[in-house]
């Protein structure tokens, strides 16, 4: 049987992997997918937890986390897609609109 | 058995998410991710998550990232210039060797904390039971939810109509 332990490392190295990933790229598309990749795994850690104290809380916030996700992607995007009308790029270190 | 199936999809969840964040093409790191999305399905599914199970393959693997790769596919876009991808490679390094001493570390304080899971009802996981427990402590939230998806709906119409 896998212990929980094993669950929660993989978890963490997802989240990192998702953190590394936010801090340097600069393409805003892969920053968004790393912003995703961070949500899962902590949605694995909510499963995991879920599943070793069997109660069904953790599925309950995975599925509410789904669905803002799944929110965030379609505004996320539609805002990618205005911002490259504008800019002809989606590189976010070229976006200084309201840094000065 | 259950050993082999998580380190083989823990291996491929792991591998697919660092070809997603060292690609320059945003395109083949969608790609990638579908696949670490489907491994994280089957860690779900080893977890006798079989609601999530479903919900993951459909609303990530399919729905989100169907948007994300029509609008790649919209913008055309072109691969990053590769001086900023070769400056990160350092950083890229040293983050690797803090995760390996991470987990080592990790490893090490929780193994043996929580190692067997208690034996749970057939049902446990599936749609009825999640849906039991959705619809009674945690029916405010599901509503509010409700709410937050009309609100998304209303403005990326707005969104999308004022770039005409």
């Amino acid at each position: 049987m896998v212990g929980l332990h094993e669950y929660l490392i993989l978890s963490g190295l997802l989240f990192l992997i998702g953190a590394v990933g936010v801090l340097t790229r600069s393409n805003g598309l892969i920053l968004f997918m790393s912003l995703e990749l961070m949500l899962n795994a902590v949605n694995l850690t909510f499963v995991a937890f879920s599943r070793y104290t069997g109660r069904l809380d953790g599925h309950v916030f995975v599925f509410l986390v789904t669905a803002v996700a799944a929110a965030e992607a379609a505004v996320g995007l539609a805002i990618f897609v205005n911002l490259f009308r504008l800019h002809r790029s989606v590189n976010v270190d070229q976006m200084n609109a309201m840094g000065d | 058995m259950e050993r082999i199936l998580f380190y083989a999809f823990g291996a491929l969840a792991v591998l697919g998410s660092l070809w997603m964040v060292t690609r320059r093409s945003p395109l083949s790191s969608a790609l990638s991710l579908v696949v670490v999305f489907v491994a994280l399905a089957a860690m779900y599914a080893l977890l006798d998550a079989r609601l999530l199970f479903v919900v993951q393959v459909w609303v990530y693997a399919g729905a989100v990232m169907v948007l994300v790769l029509f609008v790649i596919m919209l913008l055309n876009l072109r691969e990053e210039e590769s001086r900023a991808a070769a400056a990160s490679w350092g950083k890229f390094v040293l983050c690797g060797a803090l995760a390996v001493a991470l987990a080592t570390k990790a490893f090490g304080v929780l193994a043996g904390v929580l190692a067997v899971p208690p034996p749970v009802s057939k049902d446990w996981g599936g749609v009825a039971s999640v849906a039991e427990i959705l619809f009674t402590r945690y029916l405010v939230p599901f509503q509010i939810v409700g709410v937050l998806l009309l609100a998304v709906v209303v403005a990326v119409v707005a969104l999308a109509k004022r770039a005409r």
